[in-house]
């Protein structure tokens, strides 16, 4: 039953509207012209950049620096995104058409990195380093969002859980002087605004929106109140102690990608983790099957014997977790102090990775590195003494995220019962 | 997709009840004043005894108390508790002892002194107007304006340059004109993803809180850039606005009382008219409470979506000139103090109503300045007022906790909850 329900799927993501076909490859080749006439143009001809394959500070898979002409390399890359976009405005890409978006928008950034690193240097290596370990929260918050709209309950809650397990991450983190313990007790209160978002929703069926906005408001305000009375009052709570460097052994060794994946947090591993479990766990068994009928035919679920509102709770519980394990990933995996509203809107940003990821945690991962690399291109640049200011550069993220609403919420697969409560007649 | 139960509704029936302005006369009619009101009461009731039992639990003096014995710890807990609130009464409202001899005295500089802090309350309510009536119009509509506070750093922007740049007009020009660029930024800013919605169907909350950070990223740029005051050295504050576009305050300067609060009861009736009396406001609210029946009656639902937005964008860009043309007469970073979020828990709380709006508003006028007054004698930071907030909010959108709590009948008709569309976008 398990693989009728995903060939269904796939037709429904194959299905593509023609006024977007030909939408997305107009968009294409625009991009194309774009890279050919700002880029290629303005870079004089005898230019080199020279990318730092190996990021800083890290001994294993060292590779060479990566030195390309600059003006060959973009035409070369106009050339390909043109060739792309038309491509899609003749034929179409059918499925692959969202992979071939992300395709071109690649060729984008690399040209726009070549560009802006024209008789430069940039560590490319360092940059991916600091997209991926960007991507965790954002990844990981889109996971929680699927678990729970899988299941029919639309959660922007997350933002909150994260903001509330970073803190007491943080705090618990100090007290107990073990990062484990500090992911226990964040993970724990995270689990309790889930509870309570389940409650508000699927008990009480107060608007799912407004449920998730008034745990977001009690979460900002409940940790910067905590923050402020023993945080940064007294510093040793603020310093919990953190997850370390885990290099595994041989495959840290691999070139480029060794010390970029195999030479990492600890968070950037559960991350892999979840996903392999979530992949299988919602598309392979039995519970994924139930979880995704309930949020599609909830009535038709109950019919068969499902229990609606047990799986709802179930899976908004365990999407709290997720989102709890992405929130402590702020303090103990990543800055090593709790900042107020240090999420910055990543759990919204989570979101939309899970709609532009079609509502699969693989898709999700996807886009989660995208936005991740978005965000680490503000900060890389300002070092390379960029013309762009930096408090524009950092809009980048919250862009393309609403470009990607804009072009894709509402075409691929969203889950046929999100947002609406159920009622047992 | 999705929405079953919207299909289901009689659409005649719902046109029928929106011309003649919703429920039956004789059924608005039974519901007293206090069957009204016992739900928020209720609620605010409830939120500041959480709030009392949080002040309780995270103070290090009443645990020292607790150690010598329980009667102390208890009457050290009510005690800070006890003092905390009387702060924050009498630091939003007033002294009435000092109100009593100042008048009996009849020295005029002291009876300003002593309701100083009631017309404080006044000016921290203003912005609270409108923010509020932005969200409430929006909910109207069914749409979720959760970008006020982008809005209201685009309009403040706005209003600001107008206000420092052109130089050399009468102010009953100039103050005008400074307050309009303030609802036009506000407007531009809100109607983008009105227009993301109807076009494209993203889902206006994403969109909004993305368009905050991008408003807020944005005038961070051009308060440190273009629009930043010279000699500051790169602080990120705007020159001071012209003395023409500044919108008069009543008394001298401790007290900042000003006109805005008026100008904000007078846009709080503009919303009544146009929600209530008007086609356009009559558009609005069928397209938020059943698209569906506004589709079939012929309605153009993209363009009231895009009204909708930019009207509760200016109404939020409003709040934003307010501020800077009123009290602070330049525009800093840190002008607001999370409008976007408070405005939500008006506008719920005051039932979407203009009326409730204002009342919500002067309630929240008076917590933040009473807090701010509160911080000061004890150690309690300020984010309590977000979390009593939060809490009253969630009791408000769920009446059914409060009635269990305090075991009150279930009403025969209840009030149609809001309920937004979900991801699927347009239906």
């Amino acid at each position: 039953m398990a693989a009728t329900s995903t060939s269904i799927q796939r037709v429904r993501i194959s299905d593509i509207s023609p006024a977007r076909k030909i939408s997305t490859g107009v968009v294409e080749v625009l991009v194309a012209l774009f890279i050919f006439a700002v880029f290629a143009r303005t870079v004089s001809a005898g230019s080199i950049t020279t990318f730092v394959m190996t990021p800083g500070g890290i001994t294993t898979g060292q590779m060479g620096n990566w030195v390309i002409p600059s003006q060959l390399t973009l035409y070369l890359l106009a050339a390909l995104s043109l060739v792309i976009g038309l491509f899609q405005l003749i034929r179409g890409f059918g499925k692959i058409t969202n992979l071939m978006v992300g395709l071109v928008f690649l060729f984008f950034i690399f040209s726009f990195l070549t560009w802006q690193a024209a008789d430069k240097s940039l560590n490319l290596a360092g940059m991916l380093s600091s997209a991926v370990q960007l991507a965790v929260p954002i990844t990981m918050g889109s996971f929680s969002g699927i678990l729970c709209e899988r299941s029919g309950v639309v959660n922007i809650a997350i933002e909150g859980m994260m903001l509330m397990s970073a803190m007491v991450g943080a705090l618990m983190g100090s007290l107990t002087h073990s990062a484990w313990l500090g992911l226990f007790f964040g993970v724990l209160s995270a689990v309790l605004l889930a509870a309570l978002h389940a409650v508000l929703s699927i008990k009480y069926k107060i608007d799912q929106i407004i449920s998730g906005t008034v745990i977001n408001m009690f979460s900002a305000g409940m940790t910067a109140f905590l923050s402020q009375k023993f945080l940064q009052t007294r510093q040793e709570l603020n310093n919990p102690a953190m997850f370390t460097r885990i290099e595994i052994p041989g495959l840290a060794e691999i070139p480029l990608i060794g010390p970029i994946l195999f030479n990492t947090n600890f968070f950037v591993y559960l991350m892999f983790a979840l996903l392999i479990i979530l992949q299988v766990a919602l598309f392979s068994t039995r519970w994924g099957l139930r979880v995704r009928s309930v949020g599609e035919h909830p009535k038709a679920a109950d019919t068969l014997g499902i229990n609606v509102i047990r799986t709802r709770y179930m899976s908004v519980l365990l999407g709290g977790m997720v989102a709890g394990m992405a929130g402590a990933f702020f303090t103990l995996g990543s800055v090593g102090r709790f900042e107020e509203g240090m999420t910055a809107g990543k759990g919204f940003i989570g979101l939309a990775a899970m709609i532009f990821g079609n509502y699969t945690p693989i898709g999700a991962l996807g886009a989660g590195i995208l936005f991740g690399f978005a965000d680490s291109l503000g900060s890389k640049l300002s070092l390379l003494g960029s013309a762009i200011p930096s408090t524009l550069m950092s809009t980048a993220p919250y862009v393309i995220t609403m470009i990607v609403l804009a072009g894709f919420v509402g075409k691929g697969h969203v889950p046929a019962a999100d947002g609406v409560p159920y009622t047992k007649e | 997709m999705g929405k079953k139960d919207l299909e289901k509704q009689d659409i005649g029936k719902t046109i029928l009840e929106e011309l003649t302005g919703g429920e039956p006369k004789e059924k608005r009619q039974k519901r007293g004043i206090w069957k009204i009101l016992q739900i928020p009461a209720l609620a605010i009731l409830t939120g500041l005894i959480i709030g009392a039992v949080l002040i309780m639990a995270t103070s290090f003096d009443v645990y020292d108390a607790f150690k010598v014995s329980l009667w102390k710890g208890l009457g050290t807990a009510f005690a800070e508790v006890g003092e905390a609130y009387l702060a924050l009464i009498t630091g939003s409202l007033g002294n009435p002892v000092e109100i009593v001899q100042a008048l009996l005295y009849g020295d005029a500089l002291d009876f300003r002194n002593a309701i100083n802090p009631i017309l404080e309350s006044l000016v921290q309510s203003t912005p609270y107007i409108f923010a509020g009536l932005a969200c409430a119009l929006g909910f109207r509509a069914g749409l979720f304006n959760i970008g006020v506070e982008g809005q209201l750093f685009i309009g403040a922007a706005a209003a600001t340059f107008v206000g420092y740049s052109l130089t050399g007009l009468p102010p009953y020009i100039h103050m005008p004109l400074a307050f309009l660029a303030g609802a036009l930024g506000g407007a531009l800013w809100g109607m983008v993803p009105g227009l993301l919605k109807a076009t494209t169907g993203g889902h206006e909350v994403i969109n909004c809180i993305m368009m905050n950070y991008i408003a807020y990223r944005f005038t961070t740029f051009l308060l440190t850039g273009p629009m930043s005051r010279p000699g500051t050295g790169g602080m990120p504050v705007s020159p001071i606005i012209e003395k023409s576009a500044q919108i008069p305050q009543f008394f001298k300067t401790p007290i900042r009382f000003h006109l805005g609060f008026f100008i904000a009861l007078a846009f709080a009736a503009l919303v009544w008219w146009v929600l209530f009396k008007t086609t356009l406001g009559l558009n609005l609210r069928t397209v938020g409470t059943n698209p569906r029946a506004a589709k079939y009656a012929g309605m153009n639902i993209i363009a009231t979506t895009i009204i909708g937005m930019a009207a509760s964008g200016a109404l939020a860009g409003m709040a934003g000139a307010n501020e800077v043309l009123a009290v602070n007469r330049s525009m800093a970073i840190g002008l607001s103090a999370g409008y976007g979020f408070d405005s939500i828990a008006l506008a719920l709380l005051g039932n979407s109503h203009p009326v409730g709006v204002i009342f919500a508003a002067l309630l929240f006028g008076v917590l933040k300045n009473g807090a701010t007054k509160m911080m000061v004698v004890s150690t309690i930071p300020i984010d309590i007022v977000t979390i009593l907030q939060a809490v009253i909010l969630i009791f408000v959108a769920a009446p059914a906790i409060i009635r269990s709590v305090y075991r009150l009948k279930q009403p025969k008709v209840e009030a149609a909850a809001i309920m937004l569309s979900g991801w699927g976008g347009v239906k």
